[in-house]
């Protein structure tokens, strides 16, 4: 139950931090934003980086996979954190590829997953439905008919969504919103007919759609896992997800947190660096607190998944909500801190408040995970 | 089986048969251990207990054997935590000589100094006080005035200290003192001396929580052999803050000691606030309940990661300042959480109509406040933080 890393994970973290740094700094980001670019993503860097491995970090060599566990993939997402890197690892790789791992059939995980490993395939998963994370809330019908299922409805928020060459719905196929049972996922056509993607433009200037689904007709084989008990691994895999987006939010965190301190040691008023004010010291040092205490929840959780342990729930919701506090309060004092220069957008330190606000309301924020930790824990 | 595991099997057979039933039961402060020329027990089987391991030498299992110590390698003393942590087992010794003393002294003490003062600071014989705070050197410690003047073959201490802990129970203390008035930090050194030595005087100050365990210390003409001088002349800061970092560990580790008597916070709340459908019943203090629940697990964790760098030699430094800061708010945080779910049970001060959880929950609370500011304020660790790990300008 090691907190540390060890040396292979070390070297991966460490490449991947010149990778990030060299190939997606933060100016990447801001050049697709402001070229307007459609894609909203660099796709031949994504190939670099699956001929790397990262697409098939958790996947088994038998789909190509270099299967190098959470605690590996938590780095690489650390770091892309830092640079605020705009990839489909979150949609494809912490989502996608687990849960077809988990539920596919063979069929389904031949056609799937080595091309996800190849950084060909591109997969969203679509679930939420209302502006707030509730994954039990699903309404969007299927309707089993005997050539198959008829999807009508609609999807939020959707990662990767308008991109994605395929997209796992989920959906409801008994029971009603709010009711953990009959929910069912679906393996859709980015191109159905029926289906329309709106990219939204969100103030990460990442990639995120609003799907509409008009009598869509899916096969019988489209149906991803069991009818109705869609349930339990789908939160499973959301698990593995708030876990690592914690990941990318403690990159982006600690990095937001650096800049702000470089900064404390330069800007000079009243003849003296404003890092000697104790107004200011002794916040930076109540987020260095905050930003440790990520760190060793992160650590913990990852390693927790790595071992599959049972409180894999509790510490997803543990770390994720310690993420989604830590990141608001140093986002929020990092533009404080840099003064009228923070709130420029020629500055980068907004860039990482307006990621974070995102990656906060992913996959539930910290009031959502407090409540879910109190209730794992029986409170 | 390897030799790690022998250990552990046979360390928790000699626990189980010689640990008793009582002793694995929460706490009451009074029943606390300290030891020293008088020491008192007032559960019978304290005794026991502590004579049982004070003869495996487990009060310090860490220590060298030659000077009184268990002799345990790291791993070693370790497990014995842990298993004594399983078993619930109470702290035997409560003891400023383990906790603060003992690891400076090991590493600057002369070897007549480490044989004459570890072996009974092992067996609990003798209880020391720190003698640090006055009542113009708080925060700004080396501004400490306390003279010990060179009398040829001896020091004469003359001087006042404050708010030291338990110095009318002590019988040694450990002092710093000003050698040289001509410069600051560089002008301290780090006595020992026998609190009945003539000139050594104490009164108890009352505290906000009832009790009265802290002193102010007054010595007059106060003769110290040269001998008991720890370290070099006018060379006590660095050690002085040596054992700060260790007395930050210790203060940092406070509501969370094995065998403390208050019940985690949920369950107090789920008593006092009630809770159907297995939730506690008032969403306000449910939320900030399982808050501080959370923030106490990512606290856990932050130490047990911090042990693992500093054994692994990759520990970046600063964290005792860190964790003598947020664990000792943390406590504060528990204790006014467990006053709001307790209500107007929690407000009493003495008497019947309170039961005797809820008074101690009170004068509890009370004490609490007195952690963020014993063994360096919560700002001065901020300070230490900002300084250290952030290096910011002064
Ligand atoms: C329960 C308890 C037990 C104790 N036991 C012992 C003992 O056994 N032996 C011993 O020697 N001492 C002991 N002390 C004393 C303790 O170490 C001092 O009280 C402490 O160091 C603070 O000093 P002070 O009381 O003079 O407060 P001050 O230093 O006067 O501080 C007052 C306030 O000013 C703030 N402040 C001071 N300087 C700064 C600064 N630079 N920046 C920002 N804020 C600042 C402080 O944080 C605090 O809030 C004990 C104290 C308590 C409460």
């Amino acid at each position: 139950m090691s907190l540390l890393l060890n040396e292979e994970q070390t070297l991966l973290k460490d490449y991947t931090h010149s990778f990030f740094g060299e190939k997606l700094p933060i100016s990447a980001l801001r050049a697709l934003r402001d070229g307007k670019n459609e894609t909203g993503f660099d796709r031949d860097l994504w190939r670099q980086m699956a001929e790397m491995g990262w697409a098939g970090v958790l996947l088994p060599e038998t789909y190509g996979g270099v299967d190098f566990g959470y605690k590996g993939l938590g780095q690489v997402l650390e770091e892309s954190g830092r640079t605020l890197a705009a990839t489909p690892l979150v949609s494809t790789v912490l989502l996608s590829a687990p849960l077809v791992l988990e539920v596919g059939s063979d069929a389904q995980k031949q056609n799937i997953l080595p091309a996800i490993v190849s950084g060909d395939l591109i997969l969203a998963l679509a679930l939420e439905e209302t502006p707030r994370h509730t994954p039990a809330n699903t309404a969007l019908h299927a309707e089993a008919d005997s050539d198959g299922y008829i999807l009508n409805g609609a999807k939020t928020f959707v990662l990767d969504g308008h991109i994605a060459d395929q997209l796992i719905v989920v959906t409801r196929t008994s029971g009603a919103p709010g009711d953990v049972d009959g929910l069912s996922m679906f393996l859709v056509d980015g191109g159905a007919n029926g289906l329309t993607r709106k990219r939204t433009t969100l103030v990460d200037s990442r990639n995120a759609a609003n799907l509409t689904f008009n009598n869509v007709r899916v096969e019988p084989d489209a149906l991803l896992g069991p009818v109705d008990r869609a349930y339990g691994a789908l939160e499973a895999v959301l698990d593995g997800a708030r876990i690592g987006l914690a990941a990318e939010m403690l990159g982006s965190g600690l990095e937001a947190f650096k800049r702000t301190i470089e900064y404390l040691k330069i800007r000079e008023q009243f003849g003296v660096p404003i890092g000697s004010f104790q107004a200011l010291k002794h916040r930076a040092a109540l987020m260095f607190c905050e930003l440790e205490l990520t760190k060793s929840t992160v650590l913990e959780a990852l390693t927790a998944l790595d071992e599959k342990r049972s409180d894999v729930p509790q510490l997803a919701s543990l770390a994720k909500a310690k993420a989604c506090e830590m990141i608001e309060l140093v986002t929020n004092e990092a533009v404080q801190m840099h003064g009228g220069i923070g709130m420029t957008d020629e500055e980068e330190i907004g860039f990482f408040m307006k990621r974070a606000r995102v990656a906060q309301q992913t996959f539930g924020d910290a009031g959502f995970h407090r409540d879910r930790y109190a209730t794992l824990m029986g409170f | 089986m390897n030799a790690l595991e022998r250990f552990r099997a046979k360390t928790r057979t000699w626990l189980e048969e010689n640990c008793p039933l009582s002793m694995r039961t929460p706490m009451p402060e009074e029943e606390r251990v300290w030891g020293g020329r008088q020491p008192k027990f007032e559960n019978p089987d304290s005794k026991i207990w502590f004579d049982r391991m004070v003869a495996q030498a487990w009060t310090v299992p860490a220590w060298p054997k030659e000077y009184g110590g268990g002799g345990l390698s790291r791993e070693e003393s370790i497990i014995l935590g842990e298993e004594m942590g399983r078993l619930k087992c109470r702290v035997p010794l409560f003891s400023f000589g383990i906790s603060m003393l003992g690891p400076v002294l090991l590493k600057y003490g002369t070897p007549e100094q480490k044989a004459k003062h570890l072996p009974p600071i092992a067996r609990g014989e003798l209880r020391w006080c720190q003698g640090y705070s006055e009542p113009g050197a708080g925060s700004d410690l080396a501004s400490l005035k306390t003279r010990a003047e060179d009398k040829g073959n001896h020091y004469l201490v003359n001087g006042q200290k404050v708010w030291t802990s338990y110095a009318h129970l002590a019988d040694w203390i450990f002092c710093l003192v000003r050698t040289d008035t001509t410069t600051k930090h560089a002008g301290i050194s780090f006595l020992l001396f026998d609190m009945t030595t003539p000139g050594v005087e104490t009164r108890p100050i009352a505290l906000i929580s009832g009790g009265s365990f802290f002193c102010e210390t007054f010595f007059e003409d106060v003769i110290v052999p040269k001998d008991q001088l720890v370290g070099k002349l006018n060379g006590g800061w660095d050690i002085a803050k040596q054992l700060l970092q260790h007395e930050r560990g210790m203060i940092a580790q406070i509501g969370r000691a094995i065998g403390g008597k208050v019940p985690p916070v949920y369950k107090v709340a789920k008593k006092y606030l009630g809770d159907e459908n297995g939730k506690i019943d008032d969403p306000a203090l449910r939320d900030a309940v399982v808050q501080h629940t959370m923030n106490d697990r990512a606290f856990d964790l932050t130490i047990k990661r911090a042990a693992q760098e500093s054994e692994a030699g990759t520990a970046s430094g600063g964290a005792s300042s860190m964790f003598k800061f947020y664990g000792t708010e943390q406590n504060k945080k528990k204790f006014e959480l467990i006053m709001k779910c307790v209500g107007t049970n929690g407000l009493g001060w003495e008497g019947d109509e309170f039961d005797d959880d809820e008074l101690m929950i009170c004068r509890t609370w009370l004490r609490s406040k007195g952690n963020s500011i014993e063994g360096g304020t919560s700002e001065i660790q901020l300070n230490v933080i900002a300084k250290r790990v952030l290096e910011l300008p002064d």
